[in-house]
């Protein structure tokens, strides 16, 4: 009857977190993008350089397409709080609710009135009202991430509310969306946003590089995408230690999970496990390799500090040590990767052969996709090691799911799973197509500035008309 | 004695889905009405009647899940819970409607057919599950210990049912009307005559209705019958008549904005007469908006970015119609 044997509270999770695995893909491409176009406008204005414009247009219609994406994908999370989670909603809605409401209210007002003007905007308004649109849409984004994190950052570290009749009711709003875990979550959050988009626009600009596409548009997003991954990945990697050193003092559980480590020797301090097998029955980590006392080097700053293990919570208090091991080392494995890829970047750089070393464009091609799966391993991190807690320390995720059937979960995920992967499918494979056709100069006869000229404001996707196939008719 | 927050909360969520019935009516509605209507150019001047707006109307439908969380966070979990699989249903049907409407676009001619039916297949599916989600609402839901009694099936019920082919119709209505608006020449006489019997079938459809609630729900019968609510309530009822016949009137001769319009009025009339069904219940049969509502500082935290915003929607949501207003013509898509 149920599908291989999961509980149901396993295949709510299971929809929960396939559901916004596949969302959380476009709003982090969105706020980069965003990001990457106002600069480029930017540019454009200050240096009166026409390369920037076709990038502008050429990103434009990618990110188009990928904020559709997103408002599709994010309809059924508005209301998967209730068809799942309703006693978390009975219990929480009072500060998610309020929460989204801002955060529906603002993507509202951003595509109302500056995406309009952003996507379809040339030739009606002057450069300078148009650089003013994209930019708030840039802001717009980011305040809209700011507070879905405010509303996840309360679920990890909850305060500035009162329990009344087993209803959280909020006292402080000020204290409940800045509360200890947001403004970490939110600084990784952002800069994983800009870096993902970075490794993937230096990725479709390599890929035409090794195509033998070299004209200047598609040299210089390779060269700004280099750029801002050598910067942004050391920064991310320092704000990800901050965030870690917080997780240590609000969810030691979690981090005790991260890292594997079951219990202390008095007196000695904790390795740093590269690679093991942390079994949850056995309460042991198999087969590591370790180096010893980094960890507590990495957490306490001291050689020989500690940090709780896993056998000081109860079982039923312990996060699942495996998943959220292994996820923490994709993630910042990766985070390593990127470095390396922003150092190397800016040696080639340094020797003048940014644009012509095959092992860098290669590296940089295959890092394309890493900065997302590291946002999505890094939300593994963060939401399977907050649990078995839905709120952190007040609500049980056991005691937060809807009383489903194991069946009726089944066939909910089977319909989702089936019909995210055809939709969702089809617009990547769109959005790659659009990546390949590459910028156009705005010099040849094909490139009208932006959308058609009579074209008035619509929808994102109407930015966009290149066809979704390359055959023209039928056979 | 301070503000009624659950109170205007209620209005503000009703209002935000009389929005969304009304504007996702119609575009929802065109996709019901392409089985009737073959020609690959007609369905494109159709379709381009409501791409410039249809995802802004869509957006509503995400105020209203958001908005029915924050202010009555009870209702929300309850009856999406109850509702999981026709809410799932709607919503997958509203995915399918809206990419399949964009795929059309850009598919190139073999596989344009195909995005054609996924169109028309998310438009009714989408339709139906609002009318099946609204049939069980009325319906009731008994709550015990924050859970329906019931099962994961229990909203499927011969009311639900014809619930969903009301909507189904209603949405027919909008979108024909509509088509008159927005068209002219061979395809908008095609409209017009599918426009009557679209029409009295949802007359049927709302006299049914009207029958049927009252006699399964006493409360509903006492709130419509008893005296002196008779009286107040007896306008809703000639209102829907005269609207009826007002749309039939204007569809003589060379309909313009007419029959929209006074669907509209028809449909809000229609909407109004559940409002006073259930009222103040946004749990029939007996959780009432001040039983369900969250705490006042959640209520007064998002009414001000909602009296800040909402405004703004509103006008921008104006100016875009406005923008769009006239005739669309076979070929000049905005595409």
């Amino acid at each position: 009857m149920t599908m291989l044997d999961f509980s149901a509270l396993d295949l709510a999770r299971i929809q929960f977190g396939f559901t916004i695995s596949f969302h959380i893909i476009f709003p982090a491409i969105t706020i980069g993008l965003a990001a990457f176009l106002a600069v480029l406008e930017g540019l454009w204005l200050w240096k009166n350089d026409d390369t920037y414009l076709e990038l502008y247009h050429f990103w434009s219609k990618i990110f188009a397409v990928n904020f559709a994406m997103g408002v599709v994908s994010g309809l059924v999370m508005a209301y998967q709080f209730g068809t799942n989670w309703s006693f978390y909603s009975q219990f929480a809605g009072s500060i998610t609710g309020p929460l989204l409401v801002y955060e529906v209210l603002t993507a509202f007002f951003l595509e109302a009135g500056f995406l309009g003007v952003m996507l379809f905007g040339w030739n009606k308004v002057g450069r300078s009202l148009h650089f003013f649109a994209t930019v708030m849409v840039a802001l717009g984004t980011m305040i809209s991430a700011t507070w879905i994190l405010a509303s996840n950052s309360w679920m990890q570290t909850p305060q500035g509310h009162e329990v009344i009749n087993g209803v959280v009711v909020p006292v402080d709003w000020i204290a409940v969306i800045f509360n200890p875990s947001f403004p970490y979550r939110l600084a990784h959050m952002v800069t994983a946003a800009m870096l993902a988009t970075a490794l993937f626009v230096g990725a479709s600009g390599a890929w035409h590089l090794l195509r033998g596409h070299r004209q200047p548009a598609v040299k210089r997003m390779f060269s700004m995408a280099l750029w801002m991954v050598l910067f942004t990945a050391p920064l991310q990697i320092f704000i990800g230690d901050m965030h870690g050193l917080n997780t240590l003092k609000h969810q030691p559980a979690k981090i005790a999970a991260v890292e594997g480590h079951w219990e202390n020797t008095p007196g000695e301090g904790v390795p740093l496990i590269l690679f093991g097998l942390p079994d949850m029955q056995a309460e042991a980590t198999r087969y590591k390799i370790e180096i010893p006392n980094l960890a507590s080097l990495i957490l306490t700053h001291s050689k020989d500090g500690q940090i709780p293990g896993l056998k000081e919570f109860a079982p039923e208090d312990r996060p699942n040590s495996p998943i959220v091991f292994w996820s923490f080392r994709i993630m910042a494995g990766l985070g390593m990767l990127m470095l390396l890829l922003g150092l190397y970047g800016a040696w080639a750089r340094w020797r003048r052969r940014l644009y012509e070393s095959l092992l860098l464009t290669r590296f940089a091609l295959w890092m394309g996709p890493s900065g997302l799966i590291a946002i999505l391993a890094g939300w593994y991190v963060t939401e399977i090691g907050r649990q078995p807690w839905v709120v952190y320390g007040l609500m049980r995720t056991k005691d937060a799911v809807s009383n489903h059937s194991a069946m009726t979960l089944s066939i909910g995920l089977i319909i989702l799973v089936a019909m995210y992967l055809f939709i969702f499918g089809l617009g990547i494979a769109y959005m790659l197509r659009l990546v390949k056709q590459g910028p156009e100069s705005l010099h040849s006869e094909a490139a009208p500035h932006g959308p058609s000229i009579n074209q008035r404001p619509a929808r994102p996707l109407s930015a966009v008309n290149e066809p979704m196939s390359s055959t023209t008719k039928a056979p | 004695m301070g503000i009624d927050l659950p109170l205007i909360w209620f209005l503000i969520i009703g209002f935000g889905i009389m929005m969304y019935v009304i504007m996702d009516g119609f575009d929802l509605g065109i996709g019901i009405l392409f089985p009737l209507i073959p020609g690959r150019e007609d369905r494109d001047t159709m379709v381009n009647t409501v791409a410039p707006v249809w995802d802004g109307n869509e957006t509503w439908l995400v105020l209203g899940g958001a908005g029915l969380m924050a202010a009555f966070p009870k209702a929300y979990a309850v009856l999406l819970s109850a509702l999981y699989i026709p809410a799932l249903c709607l919503l997958a049907g509203l995915i399918w409607r809206g990419v399949s409407f964009e795929f059309r676009f850009k598919a190139d001619e073999a596989h344009k057919p195909f995005w054609d039916k996924a169109f028309m297949a998310g438009s009714f599916v989408a339709a139906f599950f609002q009318g099946v989600i609204l049939g069980a609402f009325l319906d009731g839901h008994q709550v015990v210990n924050g859970v329906t009694v019931g099962n994961a099936m229990s909203w499927l019920t011969p009311f639900s049912v014809f619930a969903g082919l009301g909507i189904v119709i209603a949405y027919a209505l909008l979108g024909a009307t509509w088509l008159i608006l927005k068209t002219d020449g061979l395809l908008q006489s095609r409209i017009k005559d599918m426009t009557r019997p679209i029409l009295l079938a949802l007359l049927a459809a709302m006299v049914i209705v009207s029958l049927w609630t009252p006699l399964t729900h006493a409360s509903i019968a006492a709130r419509w019958f008893d005296w002196p609510n008779l009286a107040f309530f007896a306008p809703v009822p000639l209102l829907v008549v005269v609207s009826a016949y007002a749309i039939l009137r204007s569809l003589q001769g060379t309909p313009h904005a007419g029959p929209f319009v006074w669907s509209l009025i028809l449909v809000f009339l229609g909407y109004s007469g559940l409002v006073i069904s259930i009222w103040p219940n946004i749990l029939p049969p007996d959780i009432s908006i001040w039983d369900a509502a969250a705490p006042p500082q959640s209520l007064g935290f998002a009414l001000v970015g909602a009296l800040l915003i909402i405004p703004f929607i509103l006008a921008y949501t104006a100016w875009s119609y406005y923008v769009f207003r006239g005739k669309v013509k076979a070929g000049d898509g905005y595409h």
